[in-house]
């Protein structure tokens, strides 16, 4: 097979090539956390075209419900736990391209960035239904108050890809500017992005 | 597939500028796309706009220069010990579950691209955005093989149905108008005739798009960095097509260039923080996606390309252009290319980087490219990698002269002025002549067509006399201040 010999020599040639050693720096730390650092986030998810709501727990259901009905979405995919309960069940659909057709799909984030309004997203509870965040015509997240950092050096500080599995930082709805620079949102995924800041 | 014929499909490539921005080097189409006046100072405009916002986004982190530093740092440190780095990240993604295939060139990734299809057999596949995918070839090498192949990042998706080439890396239909988009769509798509709106036109976009995500049977995405320490990939897009095209299909490829990986996960953070905010002034994109392993009951399979990547290491003076995270901030901020436009380049990645790059790979065939820059660094102010790209166009123009490759009257015009510069007397007397040849000769003679300086300036007002004399006169006149 062609690709053994391909990865011998390509390492080969690499090495060959290779630079004199260079040191490898430890990275800048960024600004600390704001003193409001639900403010912050707020403000930076709106800069990037979402909308945080800041909510106490017991009041996320209703919270939930009242998104929907504002949207109008009929078909709702609810995964946090204390969210309330939507009316798609994802162990009950068999393929991913089921998932065509929720109108609002309300998935846990694990925590906020302040600087730059983004949600990191462990999608390993969702199995095979991973893709949801994206093919839902609209999207909430929910993160508690408390699980906010300052920047995108404080988040890899928490993350770690010990096994397989697929997560993400989400910053906002779905947009595009690719014609005439003209800022669209609902490109591919999500019209809307709200974000639920519980506690 | 054999080489020979891979030698055709790279001049099919070069067709395609051909057809796009007619035939000759960058002066000629660069002056085609500059004849239309108004459509040059619209695409000006348009790119300068994303500086602005780039610029805006850039001072608003305090560390800015730091993270520059760092990440230039840490991708020279990467460059030193790029095979071992490639080396962890196999065995890490092997050990996730992904397929590592390693490709040498261009027909390489090709072949392997499509045997993963065909052995499946994939006939509908959707692509998120690949600069290194349009660098080989993929697409018409998919098609002529009975692949229907549908990039979906809107940019690209215009390109395609328009039988173009992308004009920019980040703005692959920032060349064409909103109307010409309208046209095309109303063409392609069955919108209304004369709809112009954005807003309605990616609409029409989205709902013609989602059915071939819905009907893909797998789903290609480039690769924005490459973690040795986990085997992850990270695909940054604004849209969600790499995500709407990899969680439907069971099957993912994701195709990257060798100079993609990164040593640590906490590298990433350098470089996100870095990379939108250059790119189009966003603090980040909307989907920051870090694939580990295949979905559950799927596959993903990794393609990693050379093509020309361990040569580039191997030269000294332009290997740092491999730090490139192609973010496309030194082709917003360039006055030639944003008033030439990407085609005039005449290949895949355009603008300052493009030419450093693509010299490097045929020097005879790319030789016009140092010189669509004015030097003045504007390009290397703006590299959130910190490459030295106004200097590496200066050392590329030096290539250029040293193997011959210069037209002859600037070579002709560079060796009379080396001796010129050398000798006093010739100096002086060039001097003088050229102060009574601006006073005496007529126009006709001045700007006859061998004056291409001169096509769209004046030249100066002849002075009364040389610096020289003026000099002489000016001590005389005043002693006692020379020294």
């Amino acid at each position: 097979m062609g690709t053994v010999d391909s990865r011998r020599t390509i390492l080969d040639a690499l090495r060959r090539a290779s630079p004199p050693a260079a040191p490898l720096p430890e990275p800048p730390r960024g600004a600390r956390l704001p003193a409001d650092p639900v403010a912050a986030f707020s403000e930076a998810v709106a800069a990037v075209g979402g909308t945080a709501v800041r909510v106490a727990a017991a009041a996320l259901p209703e919270a939930v419900r009242e998104l929907a009905a504002k949207l109008g979405a009929k078909r709702t995919f609810v995964g946090p736990a204390g969210a309330g309960v939507g009316d798609v069940r994802l162990d009950a659909l068999a393929d991913p391209h089921e998932l065509e057709g929720i109108d609002l799909a309300v998935v846990q984030g694990v925590f906020g960035v302040t600087e730059n309004g983004a949600v990191w997203v462990d999608t390993r509870p969702l199995g095979k239904h991973r893709g949801v965040f994206v093919i839902a015509q609209h999207l909430a997240l929910v993160v508690p108050a408390t699980e906010l950092v300052a920047n995108f050096h404080e988040a890899y500080d928490r993350l770690s890809f010990e096994g397989a599995g697929f997560g993400l930082f989400i910053a906002g709805p779905s947009k595009t500017a690719d014609i005439e620079q003209s800022l669209v949102i609902g490109a591919h995924g999500a019209r809307s992005c709200t974000v639920f800041v519980v506690g | 597939m054999t080489p020979a014929s891979e030698a055709g499909r790279t001049a099919g490539a070069h067709d395609d500028f051909d057809r796009v921005a007619g035939p000759g080097g960058h002066p000629e189409r660069a002056a085609r796309f500059a004849a239309d006046a108004a459509r040059a100072h619209w695409h000006d405009q348009a790119l300068w706009f994303v500086r602005v916002k780039r610029d805006r986004a850039a001072s608003a982190l305090a560390d800015w220069e730091e993270l520059r530093e760092a990440a230039s740092a840490v991708k020279a440190h990467t460059r030193s010990r790029l095979a071992d780095y490639l080396e962890e990240f196999e065995r890490n993604a092997r050990a996730k579950g992904a397929v590592v295939h390693f490709a040498r060139d261009a027909e390489e990734h090709n072949r392997i691209v499509h045997a993963i299809l065909a052995e499946r057999g994939v006939t509908r596949l959707v692509k998120s955005k690949s600069m290194l995918t349009e660098e080989c070839g993929l697409n018409p090498y998919l098609e002529a093989r009975g692949i229907e192949v549908v990039d979906t990042d809107l940019g690209e998706r215009i390109v395609q149905l328009a039988h173009e080439p992308p004009s920019h890396i980040v703005l692959p239909a920032i060349h064409r108008k909103k109307e010409e988009i309208g046209d095309l769509f109303h063409d392609k798509l069955g919108t209304p005739a004369g709809l112009a709106d954005p807003k309605l036109l990616t609409e029409a976009a989205r709902g013609h798009l989602r059915e071939r995500f819905l009907a893909a049977q797998a789903g290609l995405t480039g690769v924005n960095f490459a973690v040795a320490e986990t085997g992850g990939v990270v695909v940054c897009t604004n849209e969600g097509n790499a995500d709407m095209g990899t969680h439907l299909p069971p099957l993912h490829i994701a195709c990257m260039g060798v100079e993609k990986l990164v040593p640590r996960m906490k590298d990433l953070a350098i470089f996100l923080r870095l990379l939108a905010r250059s790119a189009t002034g966003q603090p980040v994109t909307t989907y920051t996606s870090h694939f580990h392993g295949p979905r559950e009951g799927g596959e993903l399979h990794l393609v990693v390309v050379d093509n020309g990547r361990s040569e580039l290491l191997a030269d000294p003076d332009h290997r740092r252009a491999l730090a490139c995270i192609r973010c496309g901030a030194c082709m917003n901020t360039c006055p030639v290319f944003r008033r030439s436009g990407g085609y005039s380049y005449g290949w895949t990645v355009p603008g300052p980087i493009g030419s450093i790059l693509a010299s490097g790979r045929d020097a005879a065939a790319h030789r016009s490219l140092p010189f669509a820059s004015s030097l003045c660094g504007s390009c290397s102010d703006v590299c959130p990698v910190k490459i030295d790209l106004h200097e590496q166009l200066l050392e590329r123009r030096r290539e250029v002269a040293n193997r011959g490759l210069l037209p002859w009257p600037k070579r002709l015009g560079m060796q009379l002025l080396s001796v010129v510069l050398r000798v006093t007397w010739l100096y002086a007397l060039a001097g003088w002549l050229a102060r009574v040849a601006l006073r005496r000769l007529p126009r006709s003679i001045l700007y006859a067509p061998a004056n291409v300086w001169g096509r769209h300036r004046e030249l100066p007002a002849p002075p009364r006399e040389s610096f020289r004399a003026a000099y002489r006169r000016m001590k005389g006149g005043a002693d006692g201040h020379g020294r």
